[in-house]
């Protein structure tokens, strides 16, 4: 796998030595502006709230307290309930973890057929397919909740798992199908003529190569799958909403003072699962969205 | 004696594309079948055709006497090196080698002392743990090479094995796979570009052109007798001179005259070959032409021709002369005193001459 070039600067002169840290000043505060609001956010949360009315947006905290994380986690009020995050979180995390596996998985094995087994009709399946992706979500709000409701799932887990790899397919098939064109056909042709069937060359030979797409993939999917807010408050009632709709609820419900410190402590906890999975898999997701053909 | 590999009638379309039309081709058992043509004329895909890799659109295949056309590649019988090798890049040599025994259910211990018995064979025991890339080309040649062996086949099917290897390497190798082939004694097709390899290895050679086959027959039989100019021109090199000419009867036999730019032109009498049409074209193999004095017969004609180019190859020097329009190479001994320029006896040795028709380049004698 190459590594990105790096760029080398030479100091011959020292014009080329003010501009080097010219540029590293401008990148420094890009870095700063960018992170200000994260910034922001943690402080704020390890404030009291009397510190927040009293003292300024970006001060540290005098005294750090973790009140208002606890609060956020199991006793903030969304509307009647007082129960905070914690079993919305859950919720997240029984629909994300099903629909990621299931999605990437039927993303493979589509990619897999698409790419390697080109069949009569493989490239208009994939156009079908892509052009999927690129529905917005909003059109298909209606059927979607009807179709839910004939199959007895609508407001459940299942069936938000149903409705995230139904419009996760597109996209995964996508990543896999671009992966397994850069394979050379002959691999499989050779597994063929070893005896390996279908499934066998997928587990055996295709599965241990993907690596690095399934990193990306996985990645993709989580974020967009936590991060869902649409398919999330339309899909669900009452004790299966998820983490996005829950945290919605506990920021705009209108009982007593805005506790800012909680709401800040309750986005960061919605947000530190898609932050843990880059952090793990990170540098996977920029090898594979790199990564081509498999040489040798 | 029953064909190892006999395909009939053999058509294949990609859509409306014709790629290969009306191929029969057969091969003896223990016998060597090289299939040979330019890029493109549909070698790997009549090998595909015959591993069940591909469909056909019509005729038959059969291996050892059964009609294996409709059967799945992995019940036919065969094994097949691929020209990039299509090694299992994830596992290592050991793994590649054995996958197909694994796939198939042998036990682990059949599995490791056939392995064992592969790897002695090709010399890459100190290799089986090593994954794919990293392995050299030459090394990952005889991996795929092992996988191949170690299913004992009664067919081996090799699309271009050498083709990825240098020059000295592809030698070497082309060496052992013709040692291999003597002792397992097994039937091999053998797909491949270069016609060297396809002479060497040959004991049956078929050429292909546009998924057409144009001819089949012995390396020799190519070699001598093409079938027509496409033949003549493809297999040898430097290639087969190929000299338009006009015939004449004489007596039982044919003149020959030859134009050239700078002279009279030149006078032939081939004793035998009576009935040519006027226009012919005239073949004859660079080793056929040699210096006045070195060869002999009662069909040697001199010719006094001017060098145009003198090129040392080693063993042999070529030398460039110019008749009937084309540039004209004889093969010389390397201490011929031909220089550029000058001019020098040559003698055309008729009795290994072909004929061809201008117009269907379909061979005449
Ligand atoms: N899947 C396909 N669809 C359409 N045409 C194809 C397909 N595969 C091969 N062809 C065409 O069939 C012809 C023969 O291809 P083939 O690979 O058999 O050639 P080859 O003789 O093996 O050439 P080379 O020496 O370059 O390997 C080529 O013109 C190629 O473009
Ligand atoms: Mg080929």
């Amino acid at each position: 796998m190459a590594e990105p070039t790096s760029i080398s600067f030479l100091p011959s002169r020292a014009g080329d030595v003010a501009l080097r840290w010219l540029l590293f000043a401008v990148l420094a505060l890009f870095a700063l502006f960018y992170l200000m609001p994260l910034f922001v956010m943690i402080t704020t949360s390890l404030k009291s709230l009397d510190e927040i009315r009293t003292g300024s947006l970006i001060a540290l905290p005098e005294r750090v307290t973790f009140e208002a994380w606890s609060t956020a986690w199991s006793s903030a009020c969304s509307g009647i309930q007082c129960e905070g995050l914690r079993p919305y979180f859950w919720n997240s995390v029984a629909l994300t973890v099903p629909a990621v596996a299931l999605s990437t998985l039927l993303g493979a094995v589509n990619g897999y057929v698409i790419a390697q087994w080109r069949f009569r009709g493989a490239n208009l399946i994939f156009s079908l397919m892509l052009f999927g992706c690129f529905i917005p979500f909003q059109v298909v709000l209606l059927p979607m909740a009807r179709t839910l409701g004939f199959m007895g799932v609508a407001g459940t887990i299942p069936g938000l798992v149903l409705v995230h790899v139904i419009y996760g397919i597109g996209f995964t098939t996508l990543f896999f199908r671009n992966y397994y064109v850069t394979i050379p056909v002959e691999l499989v042709k050779a597994a063929k003529v070893d005896g390996a069937g279908f499934f066998r060359i997928f587990w055996s030979i295709f599965m241990p190569l993907s690596l690095p797409i399934l990193m990306v993939t996985v990645i993709w999917q989580f974020t967009q799958i936590w991060n869902d807010f649409l398919f999330g408050v339309s899909f669900s009632q009452a004790g299966t909403q998820p983490v996005t709709v829950a945290l919605n609820n506990i920021v705009n419900s209108t009982t007593g003072v805005k506790e800012y410190n909680v709401n800040m402590a309750a986005a960061i906890i919605a947000a530190f699962p898609t932050l843990f999975v880059y952090a793990v898999a990170g540098k996977y997701f920029i090898r594979g969205l790199t990564a081509g053909s498999v040489k040798g | 004696m029953e064909a190892m590999l006999e395909v009939r009638d053999l058509d294949k379309n990609y859509g409306a594309t014709e790629i290969l039309k009306d191929v029969n081709v057969s091969a003896e058992p223990g016998g060597f079948l090289v299939l040979v043509g330019p890029s493109g004329c549909g070698k790997s895909t009549l090998l595909n055709c015959i591993a069940g890799l591909e469909s056909i659109s019509s005729g038959s295949i059969h291996i050892d006497g059964r009609d294996m056309t409709h059967v799945s590649p992995k019940d036919r019988n065969i094994a097949m090196v691929f020209q990039s090798y299509a090694l299992y890049p994830t596992m290592s040599v050991a793994g590649n080698i054995t996958f197909g025994m694994k796939v198939r259910g042998v036990d682990a211990a059949t599995r490791a002392s056939k392995l064992q018995d592969v790897a002695r064979q090709l010399q890459i025991e100190q290799l089986l743990d090593r994954r794919p890339s990293q392995l050299s080309g030459g090394q990952r040649q005889r991996v795929a090479m092992g996988r191949a062996l170690v299913r004992d086949p009664q067919l081996f099917l090799f699309d271009e094995p050498l083709s990825n290897l240098d020059a000295k390497l592809r030698v070497e190798m082309r060496l052992e796979i013709k040692k291999l082939h003597h002792d397992l004694g097994a039937t091999m097709v053998y797909v491949t570009h270069d016609q060297i390899e396809a002479m060497t290895l040959a004991t049956k050679i078929v050429v292909l052109k546009d998924g057409v086959v144009q001819q089949t027959g012995s390396p020799a039989e190519i070699y001598r007798r093409p079938a027509n100019l496409f033949v003549a021109d493809f297999m040898g090199s430097p290639a087969m001179n190929l000299i338009p000419a006009r015939a004449s009867r004489e007596g039982s036999g044919t003149r020959i005259q030859i134009e050239r730019a700078d002279g009279a032109p030149v006078e032939l009498i081939d004793t035998g070959n009576g009935d040519l049409p006027e226009d012919v074209i005239l073949g004859l193999r660079p080793e056929d032409i040699a210096e006045a004095g070195f060869r002999s017969g009662h069909h040697v004609h001199e010719v006094k021709c001017l060098i145009d180019m003198v090129e040392p190859a080693g063993a042999d020097t070529f030398v460039v002369s110019r008749l009937g329009g084309k540039q004209v190479t004889a093969r010389l001994h390397s201490d011929t005193m031909a220089r550029p320029g000058s001019t020098l006896d040559l003698v055309f040795d008729l009795d290994r001459v072909s004929y061809f028709a201008p117009d269907t380049g379909e061979r005449l004698n």
